[in-house]
């Protein structure tokens, strides 16, 4: 690797990190569909996938098999550019954000004098603005799908859809403002760091006294990702299918890709954000059992990865048991209970730093 | 690198720009405007002001545009119609806007050391955090234009309630 000067070893180890995370998040995707899928099938009292594969584990595969060999349909009456770019704006944004993610502990690896993180593909300082602003960007796939559609379901849809997000984007964002305070910094990897003293103890959940940010979070989330409860852009019994009626083989494959992705990213927001990130629930009690550089890597991505899946299991279990909402109390939780109380938990985080400080 | 990003990003913001003029569609031009506010994202960001580029992607490309795109989803606005007036406007607004284009391009380049001018990657990139300064600097020197601008921005928002509640 002599002949390649250090700019373009650091871009060819980007290119090949971006390339591990896009796979890896991608399979998650697939069995994120599978996981919940299955779960919804027990806790409805019935099996859920089980024919392909054992245990119904080829299931993802067959699905994007058949997605993709479907026919492409597209109406006459559709805006067709807006109609093609918006699965992609959709997809693109959800993917994006998962590149500022750090999912596990800073790993530093040296390879012909050029040395990366291995544990994120791009330490930001403004880290966390990069999520909130790429999710913001993200609204405009959902809106140009339906508008672009010429069709009154997917318009109501997407109106519902971009009203819901950008109502709700208040709230996440003002419960996250706590969390910055505390640690003093929009990176993430500060972020992380600022809760990894005692393992659980310090988790901003449970130390940091944030758990009240968290909940309102979590809601605020289930919003933004328009997910049961608050699916009403997609709600079966009055939308058909909402901003997505229209679309069909990858193009539809492309919008459940994307909700399934910011499902993601939200589970590892609100892991990095309150659980710690990729630190173990144990501080450092058993720091000599993975002490070596790989072990240490994976032992982070392991802890980082159960956090995650257990809030995808939330969001599943979640969906199993509460019935959905109406448009107006929507409107009306999001502006008068999530807002005010989150901005009451700003005031009081800000004033418990300020006097009785750390 | 860095002027590679600004030529890539400069000319596409400079196209989005004409895009905008040329569309006749205002949901067409609503994207071209969101092209020229991400591309100048992209440029602050090269600069060295990330959190000036961050709050760029949320605040304009993320909520404002959102707000116009919704609007004129909402009224379904159709294509623009030509009248004599816009005939008008073209043989009066082309040699207007480059001569304002001209003269603003020369005021700059003359009184650039009176309006700080700092070289690339002098003092914008350095390693301490933005938001610290631009926090620091919110919260000290510019604090009462500061607390002005969120009292208008409050007198804003109970504008809105007002208008809002009327009909009721």
């Amino acid at each position: 690797m002599s002949h390649l000067s250090s700019i373009q070893i650091f871009l060819l180890l980007t290119i090949v990190k971006v390339a591990v995370v896009l796979v890896i998040t991608l399979t998650a995707v697939a069995y994120t569909v599978l996981v919940e899928r299955k779960l919804l099938g027990r806790m409805q009292n019935r099996w859920g996938p089980s024919r392909v594969g054992p245990f119904g584990l080829l299931q993802p595969l067959a699905d994007g098999i058949k997605l993709f060999m479907k026919e492409d349909m597209m109406p006459l009456a559709v805006e067709r550019p807006l109609f093609v770019l918006a699965p992609i704006i959709a997809l693109g944004c959800a993917l994006i954000s998962i590149a500022v993610v750090p999912f596990s502990n800073q790993t530093l690896v040296t390879v012909g004098g050029t040395t990366v993180d291995i544990g994120q593909i791009a330490n930001l300082n403004i880290g966390l603005l990069v999520i909130l602003g790429i999710t913001s960007i993200g609204v405009y796939g959902i809106a140009l799908s339906g508008w672009s559609s010429n069709n009154k379901y997917s318009l109501f849809g997407s109106l519902r859809a971009s009203a819901q997000l950008i109502s709700y984007e208040l709230a996440l964002g003002l419960s996250l403002v706590g969390v910055v305070l505390r640690a003093g910094s929009l990176s993430l990897r500060d972020i992380v760091t600022s809760q990894s003293a005692h393992g659980a103890l310090s988790w901003n959940v449970f130390g940091g006294f944030q758990f009240i940010a968290f909940f309102i979070y979590l809601m605020a989330a289930y919003a933004e990702t328009n997910r049961a409860p608050f699916d009403l852009p997609e709600a079966e019994s009055e939308l058909v299918a909402g901003y997505h009626t229209e679309y069909s083989s990858m193009k539809f494959a492309m919008f459940f890709m994307a909700e399934y992705a910011n499902m993601i990213t939200v589970a590892c927001v609100a892991t990095l954000m309150f659980f710690g990130g990729a630190d173990s629930p144990f501080g450092h009690l058993f720091d000599h059992f993975g002490n070596g550089l790989i072990a240490g890597f994976l032992f982070g991505a392991m802890w980082f990865v159960l956090k995650v899946f257990f809030f995808i299991l939330i969001y599943i279990w979640v969906r199993a048991t509460v019935p959905r909402f109406r448009y107006d109390q929507l409107m009306k939780f999001g502006w008068t209970f999530l807002l005010p109380v989150a901005m009451v938990n700003i005031l009081a985080t800000a004033l418990a730093l300020a006097f009785i400080a750390p | 690198m860095q002027v590679a990003l600004f030529i890539i990003f400069g000319l596409l913001a400079v196209a989005g720009a004409l895009n905008l003029l040329y569309q006749r569609h205002p949901i067409n031009s609503a994207l071209s405007l969101i092209v020229v506010m991400m591309s100048l994202a992209v440029l602050y960001f090269s600069l060295g002001a990330e959190f000036l580029a961050a709050a760029q992607v949320i605040v304009y490309s993320g909520a404002v545009m959102v707000l116009f795109v919704f609007v004129i989803m909402l009224l379904n606005a159709g294509e623009e119609v030509h009248t004599r007036g816009s005939k008008m406007a073209y043989i009066a607004g082309i040699p207007g806007t480059t001569a304002i284009f001209c003269i603003l391009t020369f005021v700059f380049l003359k009184q650039r050391n009176a309006l700080g001018a700092t070289h690339l990657r002098d003092s914008l990139s350095g390693t301490s955090s933005n938001i610290t300064e631009v926090s620091h600097q919110l919260f000290t020197s510019l604090l009462l234009p500061f607390e002005v601008t969120s009292i208008l921005i409050l007198v804003a928002i109970l504008g809105a309630v007002v208008l809002a509640r009327r009909e009721s």
